[in-house]
C-alpha cells in the first residue's frame, strides 16, 4: 500500500462523539483505512456499527471529533478541517452514490449530470461535453435527453453514478446503491462502478449490506462498535 | 449555468399556471378594488366637469349641493349675474331617488336644469343622441347607464316625461347615472307634496285664526298661495368671464350676497376629501387584507413547493451546490408565479371591470404600483422557504 500514499483517501485513527458528558456517544473510535486509485472496497457491517457517521466524516457532512484524514494529495483534516470551503470539497474532490439515484426530477439526464461541472464553475458546452461522453461510457448515451421519470432504477443508478463521476473526483462514497435493484442489476451497477474506478482512477468505497455482492469486493472493511477491520474478500466477478 | 427555477416550473408548467391563475384571479380582485376607488374619484371629478361651473354659490354654511343639502331662492342668481366676472349663472337642483319605467325602476341623480342649448351651467356637456332640453316640462336627458332609450316615458314622482337625449358618464359622484329635467319640475319633485298634504295644510291653514281673519278678506288665499309655490333650488352655478381668476369672483358674491360659495379646487376638496373619504379608506383596508392575503397566498405556495424538493435540496447541498443558487431558485420561483399572477390578474381585471354597474378606472400607474407590489410580496414571501431549504442537512441526502 505504500505506493498509494498521497493518492485515493487514507483515514486514520478517525473519531467521532456525538453529545457531551454522560450521554456522549462514540460512534466512531479510531477507523483506520485507505483505499487506492481505481480500487473499489466494500464497507460493511451491522446497523447502528457507524457506517453512515463514517461516510458522513468522509463526505465532509459532518465534523469528526479526531484524527486524520487525506483525500488525493491533499490532507483535509488533521484534528480540525484542514479545507476552508468544504462545499468546494465535496463537489471538486467527492463523488456521492446514493441508495436512491435523487436524480434533479426537473433536469434532463445530460444536465443532471453536466450540472456539477456547471456548480464548478465550468461553461455549460464544456459540462454537457464532460457529461456526454460519461453517459456514452456508461451506454445510456441515448437516454441523454430523457427525464429521470422516465428511466428504469439501473437507468437512474447509472446516471448517478455518471454525476458522482463527472468532476473526475478522487473518491466516490456510494451508499448501499444496490439495494434497489435485483440481483442482475445490482451486479451491473457493481461491475460499472469497478470499471469506473479503474478507467478514472478513482477511489470507491461501497457501503453495503447486499449479501449478494460483498463477494465481489477484492478488499471489504467491516465496521463494528465503532472500528474497522480490513480482510480479504472474494473479488468474485470481476475476475 | 442553467436556470434551476426555470427548469423547475417548466418540468411543473401546469401546477405554476393554475397556481398563478389562482393567484392572478386575487391580484385581479385588489387592482379592481383599486379600480373602484379610481373610479369614485373620477366619478367626482366628473361631476364637477359636467356641470360646467367655475363657481358652485350654496347656502351659508353648508358644504353644498353635494356633500351637504342646501337651499336657495331661485331669484338668487339674478343678483349674482350682476357681480364683477359673472359670465353666466344658472340655477340647479339635484336629487337622487328611483326613477320608473312601467314596472322597472333605476336609482339616478335627478338634475334640474334651465332650458337651454350646451354650454348652458349645469347641462350636459355633450350628447350622444338626441338634442338638449328646449321646453320647460316633461323632457329629460338621461345618461346612457339608466338603460332607458330615446322615445321612452319615464316617471319621476308624479310626472312623465319623455326621453330626448341620451348621454354618457353623467354620473353622481356616488356613480349614481344623471336624469336631466327642465327646472321648474325639479323643483316640485323636490319640494312639492302630493295632493292629501296639500289638503291637509291648506285645511290647517285654514283652521288658523292668524291665517283666517274675519276682517281681512284675501290673506287667508295669499298665505295658501305662497304655500303651493316651490321657489327654492340647491345651488347657482357660476361660470366667469375669461381673464378672472375664481377666488376673485367669488370673494365679493361671499361678502355682499352672503352665500357660501366654492371653486372647482374647494369643491374637489369637499367630494374627495370629505364625502368619499370613508368609503375609500374602506377599500384602502380592502386593499390591506387583500395583500396580506396575497402575501401569505404566495408564502404557502412556495413554501409546500420547497418542502415537496427537500430532498433534491439536501442532495444539491451535498454535491455543493451553493446556499446563494438554491435561495435565488427559489426566489426566482416565488417572482415566476407571482409574475403569472400578475399577468392572469391584469388581464381578469381589464375584462371584469366594463361589468361592475359602478365605474371601475384602472389606472396604468396603479398597474405599475400593483406590479412593484407583487413583486415586493413574493420576495418576502419566499423567505420563509427559503429559510426552510437553507436549513436543510446535506447529511440528509446520505441518510442513516
Amino acid at each position: 500500500m505504500a505506493d498509494m500514499l498521497g493518492k485515493g483517501i487514507r483515514i486514520e485513527g478517525l473519531h467521532k462523539r456525538y453529545g457531551k458528558g454522560d450521554t456522549a456517544v462514540d460512534a466512531l473510535k479510531g477507523v483506520d483505512m485507505q483505499v487506492a486509485p481505481g480500487e473499489t472496497v466494500g464497507l460493511i457491517g451491522p446497523s447502528g456499527s457507524g457506517k453512515s457517521t463514517l461516510l458522513k466524516c468522509l463526505g465532509a457532512v459532518i465534523e469528526p471529533t479526531a484524527g486524520r484524514m487525506t483525500l488525493g494529495e491533499d490532507l483535509i483534516y488533521d484534528d480540525g478541517w484542514k479545507i476552508p470551503d468544504l462545499r468546494a470539497l465535496r463537489r471538486d474532490k467527492i463523488g456521492f452514490v446514493f441508495q436512491a439515484p435523487y436524480l434533479i426530477p426537473f433536469l434532463d439526464v445530460t444536465d443532471n449530470v453536466a450540472l456539477l461541472p456547471m456548480l464548478a464553475g465550468r461553461s455549460n458546452a464544456e459540462s454537457r461535453k464532460r457529461a456526454l461522453e460519461l453517459l456514452e461510457a456508461l451506454d445510456v448515451a441515448h437516454r441523454a435527453k430523457a427525464m429521470p421519470s422516465q428511466l428504469s432504477g439501473g437507468e437512474q443508478q447509472r446516471i448517478s453514478i455518471a454525476r458522482a463521476l463527472v468532476n473526475r473526483p478522487p473518491v466516490i462514497l456510494a451508499d448501499e446503491p444496490t439495494a434497489p435493484l435485483d440481483s442482475e442489476r445490482a451486479l451491473a451497477v457493481i461491475r460499472i462502478l469497478n470499471q469506473m474506478a479503474r478507467q478514472y482512477e478513482t477511489a470507491i468505497i461501497v457501503v453495503t449490506h447486499d449479501e449478494k455482492i460483498i463477494p465481489t469486493f477484492k478488499r471489504i472493511y467491516h465496521i463494528r462498535d465503532g472500528k474497522t477491520e480490513e480482510e480479504a474478500g472474494e473479488g468474485r466477478a470481476f475476475e | 449555468m442553467i436556470s434551476l427555477a426555470g427548469r423547475d416550473i417548466m418540468h411543473a408548467w401546469v401546477k405554476f399556471v393554475f397556481t398563478g391563475v389562482g393567484l392572478g384571479l386575487l391580484i385581479g380582485v385588489t387592482l379592481t378594488m383599486a379600480g373602484v376607488y379610481r373610479g369614485m374619484v373620477d366619478d367626482a371629478r366628473v361631476l364637477l366637469d359636467n356641470s360646467g361651473a367655475d363657481l358652485w354659490v350654496v347656502q351659508q354654511d353648508t358644504l353644498g349641493p353635494y356633500a351637504e343639502p342646501s337651499s336657495l331662492y331661485d331669484d338668487v342668481y339674478r343678483g349674482i349675474l350682476g357681480m364683477p366676472g359673472v359670465d353666466r349663472a344658472a340655477n340647479v337642483t339635484y336629487l337622487t331617488m328611483q326613477v320608473r319605467q312601467g314596472e322597472r325602476d333605476v336609482r339616478a341623480m335627478v338634475v334640474g336644469v334651465v332650458p337651454g342649448g350646451p354650454g348652458e351651467p349645469g347641462q350636459p356637456g355633450y350628447l350622444i343622441a338626441g338634442r338638449q332640453i328646449t321646453r320647460g316640462h316633461y323632457e329629460a336627458v338621461v345618461d346612457i347607464a339608466t338603460g332607458f332609450k330615446l322615445g321612452d316615458r319615464i316617471q319621476i314622482r308624479r310626472n312623465h316625461y319623455a326621453v330626448i337625449g341620451l348621454t354618457r358618464r353623467m354620473v353622481s359622484s356616488g356613480g349614481d347615472p344623471m336624469v336631466f329635467i327642465p327646472l321648474k319640475d325639479a323643483q316640485e319633485a323636490q319640494f312639492l307634496k302630493d295632493n292629501d298634504a296639500i289638503a291637509r295644510q291648506r285645511r290647517r291653514t285654514a283652521g288658523n285664526p292668524a291665517f283666517n281673519r274675519p276682517g281681512t278678506p284675501g290673506l287667508l288665499d295669499a298665505v295658501i298661495a305662497s304655500q303651493s309655490v316651490n321657489p327654492y333650488i340647491n345651488a347657482v352655478l357660476v361660470q366667469i368671464k375669461p381673464g378672472f381668476i375664481p377666488e376673485e369672483v367669488a370673494e365679493p358674491i361671499r361678502r355682499w350676497k352672503r352665500l357660501q360659495v366654492y371653486t372647482r379646487a374647494q369643491m374637489e376638496g369637499i367630494l374627495i376629501g370629505k364625502l368619499i373619504a370613508t368609503a375609500a379608506k374602506q377599500i384602502g383596508m380592502f386593499l390591506v387584507i387583500l395583500a396580506i392575503v396575497s402575501a401569505a397566498i404566495v408564502a404557502f405556495i412556495i413554501y409546500t413547493l420547497t418542502l415537496g424538493k427537500i430532498r433534491e435540496i439536501a442532495v444539491l447541498k451535498l454535491i455543493g451546490t451553493r446556499n446563494s443558487t438554491i435561495a435565488g431558485m427559489i426566489l426566482q420561483q416565488a417572482l415566476g408565479l407571482g409574475m403569472i399572477g400578475f399577468v392572469v390578474g391584469k388581464i381578469a381585471a381589464t375584462f371584469w371591470a366594463p361589468i361592475f354597474p359602478k365605474y371601475v378606472l384602472l389606472e396604468p400607474g396603479d398597474a405599475v404600483r400593483g406590479f412593484v407590489a407583487v413583486m415586493v410580496i413574493c420576495v418576502l414571501a419566499s423567505f420563509l422557504a427559503i429559510r426552510a431549504a437553507l436549513k436543510v442537512d446535506p447529511a440528509e441526502a446520505i441518510g442513516g
